[in-house]
């Protein structure tokens, strides 16, 4: 180590919060530009896809674990259960997967 | 104070403070085997509130680099939530004060933005305050319990809760996809173009803060040339 921890710790700190308030602040107006609605109306669904897959193979002990998640998450996605079904569901699998497999 | 939003963000907070209480610990024992002190490692988490970022700042201050390296590389590696925070400017609720928006910033995570984004039509501050309340305390205590501990969990349940997050974002891509040939393409063409970079050799070396935001500019940027959201079937308008 070689500089002042706290200074490390505030420099990280102010530049993550800029770049989390900047846009929320600078864009109070409703945007009208077609494009950039469609954007902005895709962007959550690109942006959590892309982080999920291939992601999610490598989030447990093991890549078939990770897929048999993958798998359980997406069925209980798909028949609409709640966030916390979905999440408890792949949590479950995983485990059993561990044990079984 | 909107109750109704507040008591619905703090459920769905629940599994993302799990989830973020499991990942946190390694990073609490990390931190100190690399020579910070116990509040220091607590304080990274509770003002940073980011995984990947704090895993890559506690190598360059473990490592001695300078302030402008830790800045840069938080930039790169945090740029995705910019896009994050734009997409929400635009969903937050309209008849609020507009100081929330300087509160609800510092509480844009992956998975807080995932859940408030999966919200039908406009979100209250209130809601992300509610998933805030959870989150932040979850990375903020698996922070402690890491950092004293040195890994209280058996491995197997960390292997477990470690696939809860991408459960969350599933829940809430699948459900719009399955109604919106639109939004399913959006889907399985990021999640290839993700893999695209996971697994060609070439593209591998590409940081995963840069691979989120080359996937999210292309394909949410190929879409809406492909597929214009009209005006009645806007998501915010609902």
């Amino acid at each position: 180590m070689r500089g002042n921890v706290y200074i490390y710790i505030a420099v990280m700190a102010l530049v993550t919060y800029l770049i989390r308030m900047i846009p929320l602040v600078a864009w109070k107006k409703e945007i009208k530009s077609p494009f950039i609605k469609s954007f902005l109306y895709y962007v959550p669904y690109a942006c959590l896809a892309g982080m999920t897959f291939p992601a999610i193979l490598t989030s447990t002990s093991s890549v078939v674990s990770g897929a048999v998640g993958f798998g359980a998450a997406l069925i209980a996605a798909y028949k609409e259960k709640s966030l916390v079904t979905v999440a408890l569901v792949a949590c479950a699998a995983v485990f059993l997967a561990e044990r079984f497999i | 104070m909107n109750r109704e939003s507040f008591r619905r963000g703090l459920k769905d907070g629940v599994p993302i403070g799990l989830g973020y209480f499991a990942v946190s610990i390694a990073f609490g024992m990390m931190a100190v085997s690399g020579g910070l002190t116990v509040w220091q490692a607590m304080l990274i988490s509770l003002t940073n509130l980011t995984s990947a970022g704090q895993f890559a700042g506690l190598g360059i201050i473990v490592g001695g680099g300078t302030y402008w390296e830790i800045a840069l590389t938080q930039l790169v590696i945090n740029l995705r939530y910019f896009l994050m925070s734009f997409s929400l400017s635009q969903k937050l609720v309209r008849d609020v004060p507009w100081v929330h928006r300087y509160f609800v910033a510092f509480g844009v995570t992956d998975e807080i933005f995932g859940v408030s984004a999966g919200q039908e039509g406009r979100v209250s501050p209130w809601y992300n305050y509610g998933a805030m309340c959870v989150a932040i305390p979850g990375w903020t205590l698996g922070t402690l319990v890491g950092a004293v501990s040195g890994g209280i969990l058996p491995d197997f349940i960390m292997s477990a809760l470690g696939v809860a997050i991408y459960g969350m974002f599933l829940a809430v891509v699948i459900p719009p996809a399955k109604k919106n040939r639109a939004v399913l393409g959006v889907v399985v063409c990021a999640m290839a173009v993700s893999a695209l970079f996971a697994w060609v050799p070439a593209l591998k070396h590409v940081s995963s803060g840069f691979v989120i935001i080359i996937t999210t500019v292309l394909v949410a940027g190929a879409a809406s040339l492909i597929w214009p959201v009209e005006e009645k079937e806007d998501d915010y308008e609902r």
